[in-house]
């Protein structure tokens, strides 16, 4: 059963081959069986399974919804009532959400069983899930290598199979480089197309929630679920969401693609160039136009990203401060000691730095040269997208230069660390939509392309990927011993 | 522009947060090596560029000023490290 796609899910479960608390207690028994990947900080075992139980009753009674009884796990970060929710830190070690996340309701209005919690970057700073006051999680492709992050657990549990669906959210990258690195298929939507409400914030103005799965049609169901305005977010857009099930299976013929010279420049490896190459042409066989594109301002995509979100985590974080949740230190001799020694006893060294960076930057007399100049440099990497998207439907390129890192190689040196984002930043940076799609191995590690797409066209994106899986396996490869 | 010890102890102080003595040091290489690399941002002139705050340019929704959420006052204090009768706890801050 973890093999079915959502499709084949739904059809089983509602012709009674077989009950969602049977679909259920498999994951939650892959759960546990491969629980040395690290990839979930919480199992909700027990309480899926009750979870179940009401949903076949739901089936039975044909009072289903788009997804009753189908199983997920949700990132470590969505607020969940009466559920540890620590989005990776020690901070929140003993935060149990008193609420639901606008996501998390949703999916489980439309029926979603969730299995647990999956393991995540501390606050979602890193690109690798080292970060983790949980310890990294392992990429079962091979589990001397990082899953990517900072939703390294969501992508590892849908790639070992552990989990049909999953939600992730993406600041820089954090749905698409875990998805690349892990094989699976992962959705970062339009900025404001999905509630942040209950999202543990990290940087509001590039933070978006999105689906991971085994393919471009099972994300396509997950955001159907997932999309839509919520009063309850200040930047969430009042716009209708489509079918994203509908433009699925339109021809790609006589679609432009454009493909961005910069992001096959120096600093990507030769294997995933000619991995993504390969990806090209299959569009091209497909007829699709292949239009060569410059977004000159790429390269000022990861110093602008270092100034705008520390500075809104700086900000963010500031309400951990040990007294009205989170972690407390022992006997605090004022108040100030309780502010300092809670925060520093309680946040990792990369959530630090990130504060520190972001308090700089912000402080008094440098605003202008860090802060003001960021958002500018990001009207500048906007426009490059804009004139693009005047040619071409859609932009195509790698996720990531280079595959899965093995753990610890990159924790010496930050910025070293920083760079695997080079090819994701942009596009949180202009708010569009983009996704990871496996399209090969490199080294016997997967290789994702990105496709980024122009505001709300995340049918569209869909519509290119789901075209290209119908035609080829990649999303089908399982890590050996995870079969 | 590298950053000094000094300045670390300084941003600490104002982020609340306290750094050990013998990770100074660290923090400022790291610190220095990740204003480096911010300051790329330099090598392109932005003047008359209108900045960018949000990718749609939407501005912040305005609602009518009325209680929408019932008082949760009890719920949220079950989550506070130390809290009672209502109010959160914390060091004399008064003598």
């Amino acid at each position: 059963m973890h093999k079915l796609s959502v499709s084949q899910l739904v059809d089983g479960l509602r012709n009674g081959d077989f009950s969602s608390v049977e679909l259920t207690q498999c994951f939650v028994n892959r759960m546990q069986k491969f629980n040395d990947l690290n990839a979930f900080i919480t199992e909700l075992g027990e309480r899926a399974i009750l979870q179940a139980t009401n949903a076949d009753k739901l089936i039975k009674e044909k009072k289903h919804r788009p997804l009753t009884g189908i199983p997920i796990a949700h990132k470590d970060i969505f607020c969940m009532y009466g559920v540890k929710t620590s989005c990776g830190s020690k901070m929140l070690d003993n935060f149990y959400a008193p609420y639901d996340a606008t996501v998390v309701e949703k999916l489980d209005q439309a029926g979603c069983v969730t299995i647990g919690r999956t393991n995540m970057d501390e606050f979602a700073m890193g690109s690798s899930n080292e970060s983790s006051y949980y310890g990294p999680v392992k990429n079962p492709w091979n589990t001397d290598c990082v899953p990517g992050g900072s939703s390294g657990g969501s992508a590892a549990a849908v790639a070992a199979r552990i989990a049909p669906l999953a939600t992730g959210t993406d600041t820089g990258g954090s749905i698409r480089q875990p998805a690349a690195l892990c094989g699976v298929t992962g959705l970062k939507p339009t900025y404001g197309r999905v509630s942040r409400y209950g999202l543990i914030a990290y940087a509001s103005s590039l933070d978006q929630g999105g689906p991971f799965g085994k393919s471009a049609e099972d994300c396509a169901y997950m955001l159907q679920a997932m999309a839509g305005f919520d009063e309850k977010d200040s930047t969430s857009l009042d716009k209708a969401v489509p079918d994203y099930t509908q433009l699925l299976n339109s021809t790609l013929k006589g679609k432009v693609i454009g493909v961005p010279e910069e992001y096959f420049s120096e600093g990507l490896s030769a294997e995933v160039k000619s991995v993504i190459e390969g990806a090209i042409k299959w569009y091209e066989q497909q007829g699709c136009e292949i239009k060569n594109i410059s977004l000159p301002n790429t390269n000022l995509a990861i110093p602008a990203y270092y100034v705008i979100a520390p500075a809104e985590c700086s900000s963010n974080l500031s309400r951990l401060d040990g007294v009205r949740y989170g972690y407390r230190c022992e006997d605090p001799k004022d108040l100030r000691d309780l502010y300092d020694r809670s925060r520093s006893e309680a946040f990792g060294d990369e959530v630090k730095r990130r504060i520190m960076i972001g308090t700089y930057a912000l402080s008094a007399g440098y605003y202008d040269a860090y802060y003001l100049k960021a958002q500018q440099i990001r009207r500048l990497i906007s426009e490059d997208f804009k004139k693009a998207f005047e040619h071409v439907d859609v932009i195509l390129g790698p996720t990531t230069p280079e595959p899965a890192f093995k753990i610890g190689e990159k924790t010496a040196d930050p910025v070293t660390m920083y760079l695997s984002d080079i090819y994701t930043i942009s596009i949180n940076l202009a708010g569009l939509p983009a996704m990871s799609v496996p399209c090969g191995f490199s080294d016997s590690l997967p290789v994702g392309m990105q496709l980024i797409g122009n505001y709300f066209e995340e049918d569209n994106l869909l519509n290119f990927a789901h075209q290209y899986q119908m035609d080829t396996d990649w999303h089908k490869k399982t890590p050996e011993g995870f079969e | 522009m590298p950053i000094t010890p000094e300045e670390v102890l300084k941003i600490a102080n104002l982020a609340r947060l306290q750094i050990k003595q013998d990770e100074v040091e660290q923090y400022a290489i790291d610190l220095s090596s990740i204003i480096n690399l911010v300051e790329q941002m330099n090598a392109v002139d932005t003047k008359d560029i209108q900045p960018m705050a949000h990718p749609l340019d939407a501005t912040q929704r305005l609602r009518e000023d009325k209680v929408t959420e019932n008082n949760q006052r009890d719920k949220f204090q079950a989550v506070a490290p130390s809290a009672e009768k209502g109010l959160y706890l914390v060091p004399k801050v008064i003598e």
